[in-house]
């Protein structure tokens, strides 16, 4: 059997990229988080603050490390199994990528040591300007690398020469015309998943009897952002996918498994998407809704995928599928959020022993749109590296084979499966732990002040 | 009018690998060093010694990826698919050592476990960056714009020496390292263990300056011709000075000096490297010119980096003033 280096290498890709962004999923919105803990500690000296923010720091300490380590991995794929692609769009792509390096990556790894090993060694206002750091570091990270992506998706501003793209508007590059709306989109789903994780670990507590107060205050912050963020990434999402259906129109007739081209497109329930047949088996569609959310307008004509040669076309089933998890966990989120908001007018929230098992199961739904969402767009802009202007299979590294890059797959396989187990372990473990006690949190309180600021390593 | 900045960028991409060599050198030998230890408060001080800034000083390997694809991009589309499966070991490496950290202090059973992943992520991350640096010196087989090669190109007697050699000389940052932040018996078998990878370090500058000139003409020409001999004699002067104060201050029992004096004997053999090297950026065929991306690529970054980097200096050495002192076994987080 031949080995294809070019499905093995994005295999590889898809492989590590996935497993890294479960950890800015949630460590950006942690670290956020952990800034309002801070602040408010700083603000009202009320101790719940504290011990929230202690604990919560301990789970950001896991994975930020796991997120650092997976991190490393990514630029170096670019070199190792895509050159093809560092060649061509490297003088476009890459100051986006240092930048990010340059500006995020020292923020929240150099004040990250002062946040989690130096509260004792500086003022709590150094503590707190730490904390604000890193929280905005893992913002800016995101900017710069959604950038880069966003670029690929849809590339402006560049012009070609001798076949390698060249930057003629820096800011026609970085602000193209998706990337407003996937930050926004992304930046959303990140702060959402952090929340949800926030609610179920607290709602477990409550559900145990323990922890009750640190965990009622989490608790009520984490509902009380997402009554706000769920209905918004809802709008957003819309708006993303709008302009998709502008500058990727494939992609919006894939994830709608439309393969005609029609006024009054049907919203398509549930499909099994035949790419070969170029139909839909056991379809159930409501007819005129996708135009209606598509184009506003129920007489609207939506491009089908027959409309676009075969070879431009996504993998059809996946991306479809893949779109209804995302929309699917969203409803779901969006169900979840607004019981919890009547049970909390009724002033029964903590009470409901059926609502803090539905939100402790509630966990790892972010995740699970996150990665849909990925999947979305990045398996719905194929076969397209830089979005029709570079095909995926001519950004290959030309020199590696087919085996080079199974040997690698399997061994990154290996060594993820044991870290990322080892890693979600010891997060099980910290959770149930939960918020430290009064008297270990007044420990780290009474030593947080030395004598003279800077002052106590030297002690 | 129009500036050029290769030499600025050649400069700061050289600052940038150099410094992740130093940074991640020193905490990559502590993990080397990890075994030796005698019981298991000293391994937590080993441990704690670096754990606030090693993820700090691996940002500087991201810096040095895609700083070099963003100015040298043909040079990254090059080198890196050359070095495949030593940047695959060196980054699996990475990442044992790196979870280690963490996952160390949240274990109870599996805190063995967990030091042993800490030792062997360091062993295999720094003997392929001993690899990949002996690979880059003997040259990568470049047809237009593609490496030429196979991916097992670099398992030959030169890049595998120098990855041994590298175990040795990180091996001396992190030995040297300890004696400036720990006290009494560990500080002691740090400074012994430091003697032992000087004497290594040693051995193979010797073997590298003996084998290196027969492995290209070129690095023969640089510096074995009249009259650059004269200009380069002080490079091995320098060098020799260097490792005989390391080694009479670690004798008399110097705390600060033999870091500072490790780190001196690393910018010398960089120095020296750069000099053998020197303008190729892919040795031995595409030199930095080649290689260099649009000048309108490198502005677009320069006008940032030199804003930036300058203040990364400056957090990075608060950093390092905030945890100064010598490691104590209480400094965990709480």
């Amino acid at each position: 059997m031949e080995l294809d280096p070019v499905l093995l290498s994005r295999l590889q890709f898809a492989f590590v990229i996935a497993f890294h962004i479960l950890l800015p999923a949630f460590t950006v919105g942690l670290a956020s988080y952990i800034v309002v803990l801070e602040g408010l500690y700083f603000w009202r000296g009320d101790s719940t603050y504290l011990r929230l923010s202690l604990f919560w720091t301990k789970m950001f300490a896991v994975s930020f490390g796991m997120g650092v380590v997976s991190g490393i991995v990514m630029p170096f794929q670019l070199g190792t199994n895509w050159s093809g692609l560092s060649d061509t769009a490297g003088n476009v792509l890459a100051p986006l990528l240092t930048y990010e390096g340059l500006i995020a990556f020292f923020l929240e790894a150099g004040f990250l040591g002062i946040l989690l090993f130096g509260r004792k060694l500086v003022p709590q206002w150094v503590h707190l300007f730490a904390a604000v750091m890193v929280g905005s570091g893992t913002l800016f990270s995101s900017f710069w690398i959604l950038s880069a992506n966003s670029w690929m998706h849809t590339p402006a501003g560049y012009e070609i020469i001798d076949g390698r793209f060249f930057a003629k508007d820096w800011v026609d590059v970085i602000f193209n015309p998706s990337f407003p709306y996937r930050i926004a989109h992304t930046v959303t789903g990140f702060y959402i998943t952090t929340a949800f994780v926030v609610v179920a670990v607290s709602a477990w507590h409550l559900r145990v009897g323990q922890h009750v107060a640190e965990s009622r205050r989490a608790m009520s912050m984490g509902l009380g952002l997402l009554v706000l963020l769920v209905p918004l990434q809802i709008a957003l999402g819309d708006a993303h996918g709008l302009n998709t259906l502008e500058h990727q129109p494939v992609k919006v007739a894939a994830m709608e498994g439309l393969w005609e081209t029609q006024a009054r497109a049907p919203a398509v329930l549930f499909a099994i998407p035949d790419s070969a047949g170029e139909t839909n088996r056991f379809e159930v569609a409501i007819p005129g809704l996708a135009s209606v959310y598509l184009t506003h307008d129920v007489n609207g004509v939506v491009k089908g995928l027959k409309a676009f040669p075969p070879g431009d076309r996504p993998p059809v089933g996946i991306v479809f599928w893949a779109f209804r998890v995302m929309v699917g966990v969203g409803v779901l989120m969006l169900t979840v959020v607004a019981w919890g908001a009547w049970l909390r007018i009724r002033g029964r929230m903590f009470e409901s022993r059926a609502y803090l098992a539905v939100c402790n199961f509630m966990a790892p739904a972010g995740f699970v749109a996150v990665i849909a969402g990925w999947t979305v767009t990045e398996v719905g802009r194929q076969p397209w590296v830089v979005y029709g202007l570079l095909r995926t299979r001519d950004a290959i590294s030309p020199s590696i084979t087919g085996l080079d890059v199974l040997l690698s797959l399997l061994m990154y396989m290996a060594v993820y499966a044991v870290i990322f187990s080892a890693g979600v372990y010891y997060l099980f473990r910290i959770a149930r732990a939960g918020p430290p006690t009064e008297v270990e949190a007044h420990d780290a309180k009474l030593s947080e002040r030395p004598a003279r600021p800077l002052s106590a390593a030297d002690v | 009018m129009h500036i050029d900045l290769v030499p600025v960028w050649t400069l700061i991409l050289a600052v940038g690998v150099f410094m992740y060599v130093l940074l991640d050198g020193f905490d990559l030998g502590v993990g080397i060093l990890f075994p030796l230890a005698r019981d298991d408060a000293s391994r937590t001080l080993m441990m704690n010694s670096v754990a606030p800034i090693w993820d700090g000083n691996e940002t500087w390997l991201i810096l040095g990826g895609t700083a070099l694809m963003a100015a040298f991009p043909l040079a990254f589309a090059i080198i890196i698919p050359a070095l495949y499966f030593p940047i695959l070991l060196m980054l699996l490496g990475l990442i044992f050592r790196g979870v280690a950290f963490e996952f160390r202090l949240k274990a109870h059973s599996g805190r063995r476990w967990w030091d042993r992943s800490f030792f062997t992520g360091s062993l295999v991350a720094t003997f392929f960056q001993g690899v990949i640096l002996g690979d880059y010196v003997q040259g990568f087989a470049v047809s237009g714009r593609h490496f030429a090669g196979g991916s097992f190109d670099w398992v030959k007697p030169f890049p595998l020496a120098t990855g041994v050699g590298l175990l040795f000389g990180y091996g001396l940052l992190g030995a040297t390292w300890l004696v400036m932040k720990t006290e009494g018996d560990l500080q002691a078998r740090s400074r012994t263990q430091a003697k032992v990878c000087l004497l290594g370090v040693l051995a193979f500058i010797a073997m590298v300056s003996v084998w290196t000139p027969f492995l290209q003409p070129k690095i023969t020409a640089r510096w074995f011709t009249w009259p650059n001999m004269a200009y380069l004699a002080p490079v091995p002067i320098v060098t020799a000075a260097i490792a005989i104060t390391l080694w009479r201050s670690l004798a008399r029992g110097g705390e600060f000096i033999p870091f500072l004096a490790s780190m001196g004997l690393f910018a010398m053999c960089y120095l020296g490297l750069g000099i053998s090297v020197f303008p190729y950026v892919v040795p031995w065929t595409i030199t930095l010119w080649d290689a260099a991306s649009s000048p309108g690529s490198q502005a677009f970054l320069l006008v940032g980096t030199l804003v930036i980097l300058p203040i990364v200096f400056m957090y990075t050495g608060w950093s390092y003033y905030v945890f100064r002192g010598k490691v104590r076994a209480e400094l965990g987080y709480h």
